[in-house]
């Protein structure tokens, strides 16, 4: 194309183009031995999808452009009108290759248990992408179904539900089962790079690290309460603002950074100080979480992760990890670092899409029958913005232990559209907000 | 105007009341011309914020789009070379800041008319009726810097109702440029590589670009100027225009004789133009001509499906800069050319 020249005139453009082509040609040339470690008959990976949101659908497309013989057979949602609009938009994106998604009606699965009803319909892999509290039930199930599995980050929105997810992901393990969590950033070429080279020593010993997810918030709520058929209907619509369902944006959101952090301490933290409230965000209509967290973090080793997340508009945004070292230190998300001695170096190499990468890593795993399990530090990292969550609604310092043995469950008793959530709004509509050094949160 | 003016000082307290006043005056005969000969550089105010932003008169006059067989680095789609007449119309002296963008993009006038008690007048009904985003599910900044800082990783579509909705909350109208009514103010009567000449070496004068930005885009105004007082309209970021891109657009039109108002009205969502080259480019990308296509490849790491309509995750070179042409366009030609933003139907989802 005469005009290729013009698409790509940006250098970061032209880095991109060459990087696409370069993924996935290993998995394909070991395609023809391996194919046998799936359930099906021929070299086909069926693949089911629960949670048809914008995310889930979005998982759908990049396993479905993974190299492989791959296709979508299976889909599951709490709603109708979420899973009829996935399959279109997939059906659309895939117009040119329309075998890859195959879903007959008798697989289109609607209701709280879809998800089992999918998992029984006879997939090979499932992508677990509906709002973070169901994922332990989903991803336990999955495991017991044997099944190999890709499921969005966090994994869980409370501390109970880490505890099943990482039951389950030892399960999994045994079951030699592959597991993908959209933690995308260990996919992503210039992280890879950077995070070994501080491992190696780049800038010395870690002795801080900073992470941020200070944005202007995201989707206003879809549902007005008049509109609502029930409180579960309500919270479920509008699932972002409901701890059990989203764990709070410290949770589905910060976790990305937190992790990252995690992943360069090659450990998760003891124990949180944390701070934080409503001080915008405060109609009713954003139910109970907060717009606001400032975290403090301790590793065993004494080092410290300062983290904050906000959603609030027109602030200082930024979403980023940093590290100190005592030679130097470190823009993670800018690939890039200084050392005191005044040597600089930035990441020059390849970049690719990170969401298409860690489906092509994924399927070239279950292809070629390799151990993959991002489920435990996936669990962990879940944990970590957990515990920072817990800290700050309470305003004291929680360990990582104290959390760990709570049995505290953020979740419904019953699921079922006349179910009852957890927290409940007042006859003004308002939810119950935490309190700090009032709230008990363990 | 002058009441409006007036109004939103006093709303912000102690200003110099006798200043404002006279400053408004002035202002607003700048800003209502009727000819030509009437235009001049004038500053309009955001309602119900601080905020303003500077535009220039640029004047109506011919000139050859495009770039000679001669010019060094110049691509095949840069020619021929086609005449084309071009009404007077004011331009954006810098791009759009993100303290404009956001005001838009996040309600924050409608935020600050609540708390302050602002005036809710026609204007600002028909402002508040304009659609505005989703919130973006990062930084759209990426950390880059905020105050004082171009507007980036826009759609075209956003950029469009960016206008729409500028228009309604001014009184004046306010759209992108064609991609020829770009060129002309960029080369601002000159017919060299670039506004200041032929000559890369003096590029870091007038722009940032990849070798002198360290990475990121700068603060806009902090180089010199075009000849018609145009701030970065070579590098810091590409800006959006009108038009579909066309690779052999130029070919198609030449031979055509001397081409009135041409714009090619997107027909694909992909690719479009963008011109001057960023930040990012290297000084070839950065000259009057250079033409730069839209791809997929924008969005690339926008991990929702459908991807938003508002945001190209990975655009992150690309802002964009106002034109308010003196004729104010019937609503038949605004159809014509394709000049009104049109949201697709499943958008919301």
């Amino acid at each position: 194309m005469t005009q290729s020249n013009n698409q790509s005139t940006s250098r970061r453009d032209f880095l991109k183009v060459t990087t696409a082509t370069a993924v996935g040609t290993g998995i394909l040339s070991t395609l023809g031995s391996t194919a046998h470690v799936h359930a099906s008959g021929d070299d086909t990976i069926k693949v089911g999808l629960v949670g048809c949101g914008g995310r889930g659908t979005g998982a759908a497309s990049q396993a479905l452009s993974t190299k492989g013989n791959v296709k979508l057979e299976a889909m599951a949602d709490a709603f109708k009108d979420r899973m009829d609009s996935s399959l279109n938009n997939l059906q659309k994106q895939f117009s040119g290759r329309p075998e890859r998604v195959d879903v007959a009606e008798d697989k289109m699965f609607v209701g709280f248990d879809a998800y089992q009803k999918l998992l029984d319909s006879g997939v090979d892999v499932v992508i677990l992408a509906t709002p973070p509290g169901f994922r332990p039930i989903h991803f336990e199930a999955a495991v017991n179904k044997g099944v190999h599995i890709f499921m969005e980050k966090p994994v869980a929105s409370d501390v109970t539900g880490v505890k099943k997810v990482l039951e389950a992901a030892k399960k999994a393990k045994e079951k030699n089962l592959a597991v993908g969590v959209g933690l995308q950033r260990h996919h992503q070429a210039p992280y890879i790079e950077t995070i070994q080279r501080l491992k190696d020593g780049a800038i010395g010993d870690i002795t801080s690290m900073r992470c941020y997810w200070n944005s202007g918030g995201v989707w206003e709520p879809r549902l007005a309460r008049e509109d609502a058929k029930s409180e579960m209907e309500y919270q479920m619509r509008n699932w972002y603002y409901y701890n059990w369902l989203c764990g709070d944006h410290i949770n589905e959101q910060h976790i990305h950074n937190i992790d990252v952090c995690n992943w360069l301490k090659d450990d998760f933290p003891v124990k949180a100080y944390g701070m934080g409230g409503r001080q915008v965000r405060t109609d009713k209509k954003y139910g109970e979480i907060y717009d606001h967290f400032a975290v403090e973090f301790v590793y065993a080793d004494d080092t410290r992760m300062y983290s904050q997340c906000r959603h609030i508009r027109n602030c200082w945004n930024s979403v980023t990890e940093h590290a100190q070292g005592t030679k130097g230190s470190c823009d993670i998300s800018g690939a890039k670092y200084e050392t005191t001695g005044g040597y600089k170096w930035k990441y020059r190499g390849k970049k690719a899409n990170p969401y298409q990468v860690e489906h092509d890593d994924l399927f070239a795993a279950i292809y070629n029958g390799t151990p993959y399990n991002e489920a435990e530090y996936g669990a962990k990292s879940t944990m970590t913005s957990i515990l920072g969550r817990l800290a700050t609604y309470s305003g004291k310092p929680v360990t990582w232990d104290e959390a760990m043995a709570s049995e505290v469950s953020l979740m419904p008793k019953e699921f079922s559209w006349e179910g009852t959530p957890v927290t409940v709004p007042d006859e003004n509509g308002f939810y119950p907000i935490p309190t700090p050094g009032v709230s008990n949160v363990l | 105007m002058l009441s409006v003016c007036r109004h939103s000082l006093l709303m912000q307290g102690k200003f110099t009341f006798l200043a404002a006043i006279l400053f408004s005056v002035s202002m607003a005969s700048a800003q209502e011309a009727k000819t030509e000969k009437e235009m001049k550089p004038y500053t309009e105010k955001i309602l119900n914020t601080d905020v303003t932003f500077d535009m220039v008169p640029i004047p109506g006059g011919e000139f050859l789009m495009g770039s000679p067989d001669s010019e060094k680095n110049r691509e095949d789609d840069e020619g021929p070379q086609v005449k084309v007449k071009i009404e007077p119309f004011w331009m954006g002296k810098h791009e759009v800041t993100w303290n404009e963008y956001d005001i838009w993009s996040f309600n924050l006038d409608i935020q600050r008319r609540k708390l302050m008690r602002g005036k809710y007048d026609e204007k600002e009904k028909a402002a508040d009726a304009v659609t505005r985003p989703t919130k973006p599910y990062t930084d759209m900044t990426f950390d880059m810097g905020h105050d004082g800082y171009p507007a980036i990783c826009m759609t075209q579509l956003a950029a469009k109702t960016y206008c729409k909705w500028l228009s309604e909350k001014t009184g004046h109208y306010y759209r992108l440029p064609t991609e020829a009514e770009w060129e002309y103010a960029c080369r601002a009567g000159t017919k060299t590589a670039y506004s200041f000449g032929d000559n890369a070496a003096n590029l870091d004068d007038y722009a940032w670009h990849y070798a002198n930005c360290n990475d990121t885009y700068q603060k806009v105004g902090q180089k010199k100027p075009n000849p018609w007082g145009l701030y970065d309209i070579h590098g810091n970021v590409s800006e959006w225009v009108l038009d579909q891109y066309i690779p052999d657009a130029y070919k198609k039109w030449s031979g055509k004789g001397t081409l009135n108002f041409p714009v090619n009205v997107p027909t694909t969502l992909y690719p479009r133009v963008a011109r001057g080259g960023s930040w990012d480019d290297e000084p070839e990308s950065l000259r009057s001509a250079n033409r730069i296509a839209s791809s997929s490849d924008w969005k690339i790491q926008d991990p929702q499906i459908p991807q938003s309509i508002w945001y190209h995750t990975d655009a992150i070179m690309v802002g964009f800069r106002v034109v308010r042409p003196l004729k104010v366009p019937t609503a038949e030609e605004r159809k014509k050319y394709g000049l009104d933003p049109v949201i697709p139907a499943d958008e919301g989802r």
